[in-house]
């Protein structure tokens, strides 16, 4: 028996202790926000935070997953998060937004603990998330216009 | 996947007779109505609408539907793979409609070419070839015009007043006179009741209120809360998951397999041989993918293709040197660089690409004494739709397809063999339909399956005069057939020649006297398939990197090059123009940094860019700064194709940079997004954008 907390809710599920995060979060728990692109953790869609930090899901086993408080994009709920998704929205970031969960999480959890980051902190925050529709010039830019609005 | 010609003249006259007309066109209304046998979607799960049905009070026509509570919703018969055709097309219907933006909502359309059929593909409804806004401009402004004119009719009969009185702005009809007004919900009963027009106006390009200014993506708050309903999302009751394992080359068959460690892993239910390979599923992703682990396969491999793709350059190689079927034959080129005064060659490789969008390939299906239900990122219906029905045993028609977001393309979802619907098909087949199935392909599975963009070998060849003006050009390109056997083989292959394997070549738009391009096309058995802008995404490399290095030994700016030999191609001289004095070209650089510029027509439309590359001390490179002008005639969404250009730069810079597919005895080589790189943001240039104002009617 696996306890997991994701977004504040407790589940206890019945999975090997080894399956990856990302498919409890998926097909145990029905959370599809946070998506499968690669499963080797290279591409960061599927990047989720634990205890605030960003994590790739797929490459997480659940067992170390159990006892810390897990955040999907569907349970985001702070200041910052806002920010962001506010700015993704005005920056007209998506195009076809698979990705794109995966982003904003790496983005919160960037300006959680870097709330004034420079251009080098946001692309080293960030190259671990692939798009293939190659949104990074106006994921910098939402990630600067966030940056801003937590500044004010 | 390209446009008919005789829709392209009848737009351009569109638009010279409505810049005769003044005061509107009256154009025929040959709008599809809603088919009344036609089921109405049901909401439910990832349907991309459908919340409405109850409600709505007035379906105009195959596209619009209006709804008690004001709600406009407009059903969209193209994918939305990221390229903002939900709300391109949206945009269009609202202007007509003179709807407000925000009462506007979007569906994908069911898969049915009577009604939604892609207009430059006869009756194939599908979304490709940069057509989706181009075949539809007309289409949908039509039907928001026709809900309008049937919308004021009813208004004006409830009012007695004459419908020219009325007045309709952003979802309201007011009579001025009396002070009378209604919403569209308000009128939705009374309107459904009005006949359908037979002639609309359609507006002036300097009456459009919506077109050409930023309205903001439809799908855009959905895909920025984790919301949004993707093929990999889709839950239904008693759901397998399935994963496949493939031959390790193309070509071999399944000869035996073993399932008993596979069917022992907690949550497998099935082990089933399918054409494409040995299926396994399982009440989850992670049992099935243990389950498949477990599984032993033999291969048969004695048919397979067993060459390495570094044996298959050799032998592109060695048919370049012979000519191959002539794709454009103008002058005499051989004699004339005979006769050149300075001559230059140049050779180009270029690899396989696999297209790795971000969401690997799947699809739901589920088959019930019915017929089957297809949840799909889906881009090719009417193909998808008889390629099911002939593994089920049943009817095109039977084929029910929800059209859900795409998480990325570039061409992959419309797929010539429909091949992972038709794997999913034989798995569903194999398990005889006793619960719907979700095909999930892993990462590498995606990246192994072939259809890729075709391996290529260009060589070139052109001569100069004395005053260095090119006199000859000789363009030899090797490369596999993109259309042969598909649909569109007998459109697009030409006496042996596909045009898509030298569009942008045999159009190159250089004045040049004496022209020569030939094509080779080789037939291996690696699958391939069009890959975003299709032949352009090699030719317009080899064109403008052999026209730099003409520049380079002419002594010629590469601008002024280029601008001596593009006076016949004004739309072209006008994005170069555009792109150079936005770029500054010419003004100075720091230590290390240069500028280079290209110009290239795809699709009907004219893209230039100057890039700004910085060569560092330790001999690497990095593109830094990138200005695009684009003309692709009206601009309905200029944010959208910002966006798209962005995009479709880092594609290529990804491509150009790092991607690359390589076959090593047959097997290919990468795997996952360690070896087959593509571009992160830390190398991702800044973009600037410029568009082109115009009045000519939108391409792609």
């Amino acid at each position: 028996m696996i306890q997991l907390s994701i977004n504040g809710s407790s589940h206890q599920l019945e999975i090997d202790p080894q399956m990856p995060l990302l498919w409890a979060i998926r097909d145990s728990v029905g959370l599809t926000g946070t998506k499968y692109g690669c499963g080797m953790a290279l591409c960061g869609a599927c990047t989720v935070h634990l205890d605030g930090k960003a994590v790739r899901a797929c490459v997480t086993p659940v067992a170390e997953a159990e006892g810390k408080q897990i955040t999907t994009i569907e349970g985001l709920d702070s200041r910052v998060a806002s920010a962001v998704q506010s700015a993704w929205e005005n920056r007209e970031v998506v195009q076809c937004g698979y990705c794109q969960s995966g982003q904003i999480m790496s983005a919160v959890a960037l300006l959680s603990v870097k709330p004034q980051p420079s251009e080098q902190d946001i692309d080293t925050a960030m190259s671990g998330n692939i798009c293939r529709c190659h949104t990074y010039v106006r994921i910098r830019a939402a990630i600067r216009e966030a940056a801003r609005s937590l500044d004010d | 996947m390209r446009q008919d010609g005789s829709v392209v003249i009848s737009r351009r006259q569109f638009l010279l007779r409505s810049a005769s007309v003044g005061a509107g066109l009256t154009l025929a209304v040959y709008l599809p109505a809603c088919s009344r046998e036609q089921e109405q979607p049901e909401a439910g799960p990832g349907k991309a609408g459908g919340e409405n049905i109850a409600t709505t009070r007035f379906e105009a026509n195959a596209f619009v539907r209006i709804a008690a509570d004001n709600r406009v919703t407009v059903i969209i018969k193209h994918l939305e793979m990221g390229q903002g055709t939900y709300t391109g097309l949206a945009t269009l219907v609202a202007e007509e409609l003179d709807a407000a933006w925000s009462q506007i909502h979007v569906e994908g359309a069911p898969a049915n070419a009577k009604l939604y059929n892609n207009l430059f593909w006869g009756a194939v409804q599908g979304t490709g070839g940069s057509t989706a806004i181009a075949n539809s401009f007309e289409q949908m402004r039509k039907a928001g015009a026709a809900a309008r004119h049937m919308l004021v009719d009813a208004a004006a009969k409830k009012w007695s007043v004459p419908a020219i009185e009325i007045k309709v702005r952003d979802g309201v009809l007011r009579h001025e006179s009396t002070g009378q007004q209604a919403t569209f919900g308000d009128l939705a009963d009374l309107a459904a009741a009005e006949p359908v027009p037979q002639e609309v106006f359609l507006k002036e390009v300097d009456e459009f209120r919506l077109i050409g200014t930023h309205v903001p993506r439809k799908d855009s708050g959905a895909k920025i809360d984790g919301t949004a309903i993707f093929t990999q999302d889709i839950k239904l009751p008693g759901l397998l998951t399935a994963l496949v394992a493939h031959p390790p080359r193309f070509g071999a068959r399944v000869e035996s397999f073993d399932a008993g460690e596979a069917k022992k892993i907690e949550g497998v239910t099935d082990v089933v041989e399918i054409p494409s390979g040995v299926a396994v599923l399982a009440r989850d992703f992670w049992s099935a993918r243990k389950g498949r682990d477990a599984l032993q396969v033999s291969w048969d491999e004695n048919k397979a293709f067993k060459l390495g793709s570094d044996e298959l350059m050799t032998q592109y190689k060695k048919l370049a040197a012979s000519p191959g079927l002539s794709a454009l034959s103008q002058g005499d080129a051989a004699s004339a660089l005979q006769a050149a005064d300075t001559s230059l060659e140049a050779s180009f490789e270029f690899p396989f690409l696999a297209h790795a969008a971000m969401e690997p390939m799947n699809c739901v299906m589920n088959l019930t004494r019915d017929g089957c239900e297809v949840w799909n990122g889906e881009q090719y219906q009417t193909p998808d739709q008889n390629a099911v029905a002939r593994v089920l045993g049943i009817l095109p028609e039977q084929v029910k397809i929800n059209m859900l977001y795409a998480g990325g393309s570039f061409g992959r979802r419309a797929n010539p063999q429909s091949d992972y619907l038709v794997e999913t098909a034989h798995i569903v087949k194999a398990i005889g339909a006793k619960a719907p199935v979700k095909l999930v392909w892993t990462r590498e599975d995606d990246m192994r399956a072939g259809y890729y963009r075709p391996m290529y070998f260009h060589q070139l060849k052109a001569g100069l005069d004395d005053s260095g003006a090119p006199i000859a050009w000789q363009h030899r390109i090797v490369g596999q057939s993109l259309m042969t056997g598909t649909d569109f083989e007998g459109v697009l292959v030409k006496d042996g020649v596909d045009v898509t394997s030298v569009e942008g070549a045999s159009n190159m738009p250089y004045a040049i006297p004496n022209i020569a391009v030939e094509l080779h096309s080789p037939d291996t058995a690696v699958p391939v398939q069009w890959w975003r802008s299709v032949g352009s995404t090699h030719t317009a490399f080899a064109v403008e990197t052999f026209i730099d290095q003409l520049a380079v030994v002419a002594g010629k700016d590469p601008l002024e090059f280029r601008r001596s030999l593009l006076s016949d191609h004004p739309r072209h001289l006008g994005v170069l123009e555009l792109a150079a004095d936005k770029a500054g070209w010419g003004g100075t650089l720091p230590a290390g940094r240069g500028r280079g510029i290209a110009v290239h027509e795809s699709f009907n439309s004219f893209v230039a860019e100057v890039a700004e590359v910085t060569v560092h001390d330790n001999k690497t490179f990095s593109v830094d700064r990138v200005v695009i002008a684009v003309d692709c005639g009206i601009a309905v969404n200029p944010d959208i194709i910002r966006a798209q250009m962005e995009g479709g730069m880092g594609f290529g810079l990804s491509a150009a940079l790092s991607s690359e597919i390589t076959l090593q005895e047959g097997r290919v080589v990468q795997s996952n997004f360690h070896d087959y790189q593509v571009l992160r943001i830390d190398q991702m240039p800044s973009v600037e954008v410029h568009i082109v104002k115009s009045v000519q009617p939108p391409t792609g």
